[in-house]
């Protein structure tokens, strides 16, 4: 995914041509590339762990032997961004994968059984969106104990809804078109109707929705291990700003540069969702860009 | 109007399953939870007398059937009973009517101050779409979108606090100044400034992204042109013309959002070190007190079924043609 598999496709109609033409989505995703490198490279960038003490404490960015300077113990900014970067990374991933999972399984049955089986499921999501998503996380990770699997389940948890709505929404659509009812009278099962059949074909939006979910767990995740309830053993981005944040008056930089990290990262997924809606959805197109 | 009085009796019995549906979630996730659940109600990970968690296995009816102490949580439950927590050595519901007023100020205030904002900035990019201004607050909002919350506070104390010393960057009022009557009110007002900023900049964001889509689609229909036609001043066609039809959306999202600003809210007291709800539940975190973390998670339920309530009769308002749902 370089410029160079993007500029033959510009002029073009295809998937790269819808998407590069939305400048925002290319930029999102050369930011996105980048911390992908990142992360990966986090090992060979900064092999030490980022746990460990490199420097003196305190000190400014910029300086000898912590480029975006080090916090209260001394271990370096800059390597507990690059090794954050995969935690993030992860869990986004991760816990987005687990909500398509739960939300896809439930909308599909909803959708595509309808009747009692819908109003149960239905009502069922409707209870998870009123709860406030953000707290039931926080007392999930609190009584399961952080961990990473604690943590993207609680975020899967409160994030599959959308998703369930959405594919009830697709699966309720195609239901009743004609390649379906085809399906039906060849005596196709209704698992390989769902599966084989309206999966498929409704596949476009749950990918676009997918996409900006993985930006909004990265936030969740960020704000679970701000307020401590980050797996210990790992070095996240919303930890680094959280354990700094009693010390903002002296040591700006400790909470600046983990928070840039953050937005970037956010933000770049955000661009690159919207680009994919151009690329995939392109009768729903926004309106009204220039 | 029975009509209205039917839809919002229908919507009380609604939120009345709702808020007991979340309180049996409650009860299976104190047994879910790793561990004895009378260790996690005393608020200990291991660390408790023994003698006192097996008084409180009694006390709690423990080694009776699971049906039979759901029913008699349950009961507590709808009197108000929230439990105890033997960290603060006070009732949970207590606790929690403490904090709850510093919680609904801010929440409230940033809730109306982004509602107002992003409706007024979404109107205006939709209305000049295309243009520097449409493309700086799309920007604006797409940066704020995905920027977390309490890293905002944070850079907001930096600025406005630490660096510029024009805003107080804790608490919900200067300690030992004795401040009487106005001066009082200026002072707490003073304090809210800054909270309320960081928690509403982002739904604001939200607001302003939705009435700028709402808005484009509704601005071309007919019955626009037809007011354009008959010379209506142009404010006059955006705010009861277009305004009126495109703020639904804009309203239902809002009502679906009340929960996310309480949950913005624990971020945003941790940060600010407000006395309220959200502080309450990072202070619980620390601890490991259960009861209390799982009495916030029941009051701020009721709290957002309250207010989806609300948008609902507020959406009744706006827009007569609502229906009775079947």
């Amino acid at each position: 995914m370089t410029a160079a598999a993007i500029a033959p496709a510009r002029k073009g109609s295809g998937f790269w041509g819808a998407f590069a033409r939305n400048k925002g989505a290319v930029i999102g995703l050369a930011f996105l590339t980048l911390i992908v490198l990142m992360a990966a490279f986090a090992d060979v960038l900064y092999p030490d762990s980022p746990w460990d003490m490199t420097a003196m404490p305190f000190q400014p960015p910029l300086s000898e032997d912590a480029l975006l300077g080090s916090d209260t113990l001394g271990r370096d900014i800059a390597a507990g961004i690059a090794h954050g970067a995969r935690v993030s990374l992860l869990i986004g991933l991760t816990s987005t994968a687990v909500a398509v999972l739960i939300g896809v399984f439930l909308g599909a049955v909803s959708g595509f059984y309808g009747g009692r089986v819908d109003d149960l499921v239905m009502r069922f999501t409707e209870l998870f969106q009123t709860i406030p998503n953000f707290v039931l996380a926080v007392v999930l990770v609190a009584i399961f104990t952080p961990s990473l699997t604690s943590i993207v389940l609680a975020i899967a948890i409160v994030s599959w809804p959308p998703l369930a709505r959405l594919a009830r929404g697709e699966f309720m659509s195609l239901r009743s078109r004609e390649f379906v009812h085809a399906a039906v009278t060849t005596g196709q099962s209704n698992m390989t109707i769902i599966w084989r059949q309206i999966l498929p074909n409704s596949l476009s939006p749950i990918i676009v929705s997918a996409s900006l979910m993985v930006a909004t767990a990265i936030l969740l995740e960020s704000s679970l291990s701000f307020l401590g309830l980050g797996d210990p053993n790992l070095m996240s981005w919303g930890y680094m700003v959280g354990a700094a944040r009693t010390v903002i008056r002296q040591a700006w930089w400790m909470s600046f540069f983990p928070g840039i990290a953050i937005l970037l990262t956010v933000l770049a997924l955000n661009l690159v969702g919207e680009g994919l809606n151009d690329a995939l959805n392109p009768k729903l197109a926004r309106k009204g860009r220039s | 109007m029975p009509r209205i009085a039917l839809f919002i009796s229908q919507r009380l019995v609604k939120a009345v399953f709702v808020v007991l549906a979340i309180a049996v979630f409650n009860f299976f996730l104190v047994h879910a939870a790793p561990g004895d659940p009378a260790a996690v109600m005393a608020g200990e990970a291991g660390a408790a007398d023994a003698k006192f968690v097996e008084q409180l296995r009694q006390q709690f009816g423990l080694d009776r059937p699971l049906y039979e102490q759901l029913g008699t949580y349950m009961s507590k439950v709808v009197q108000a009973d929230l439990g105890y927590s033997y960290r603060q050595q006070r009732p949970v519901f207590d606790l929690l009517m403490d904090r709850l007023p510093v919680t609904l100020s801010l929440t409230l205030t940033a809730f109306v101050l982004a509602l107002l904002g992003g409706v007024a900035l979404g109107t205006l990019a939709a209305m000049r779409a295309g243009t520097w201004s449409d493309t700086a607050i799309t920007v604006v909002g797409l940066t704020a979108y995905a920027t977390p919350i309490f890293w905002i506070g944070l850079m907001l104390i930096l600025l406005f606090s630490v660096n510029l010393g024009w805003l107080p960057a804790f608490g919900t009022e200067t300690i030992g100044a004795g401040y009487t009557g106005w001066e009082a009110f200026l002072d707490k007002a003073k304090h809210l400034v800054l909270p309320v900023t960081t928690l509403g900049l982002f739904y604001m964001a939200v607001y302003t992204r939705l009435t700028r889509a709402s808005i484009l689609e509704v601005r071309d229909m007919d019955f626009v042109k037809t007011a354009r036609a008959k010379g209506l001043p142009e404010w006059r066609i955006v705010s009861v013309h277009i305004l009126r039809n495109a703020i639904l959306p804009v309203i239902t999202v809002a009502g679906f959002q009340a929960g996310h600003l309480i949950g913005g809210s624990i971020l945003i007291e941790t940060v600010f070190a407000l006395p309220g709800i959200g502080r309450l539940a990072f202070e619980a975190v620390l601890q490991r007190d259960y009861q209390v973390l799982l009495g916030i998670f029941l009051l701020t339920s009721v709290v957002v079924v309250v207010f989806n309530l609300l948008t609902d009769l507020i959406y009744s308002l706006v827009d007569p043609r609502i229906e009775v749902a079947p």
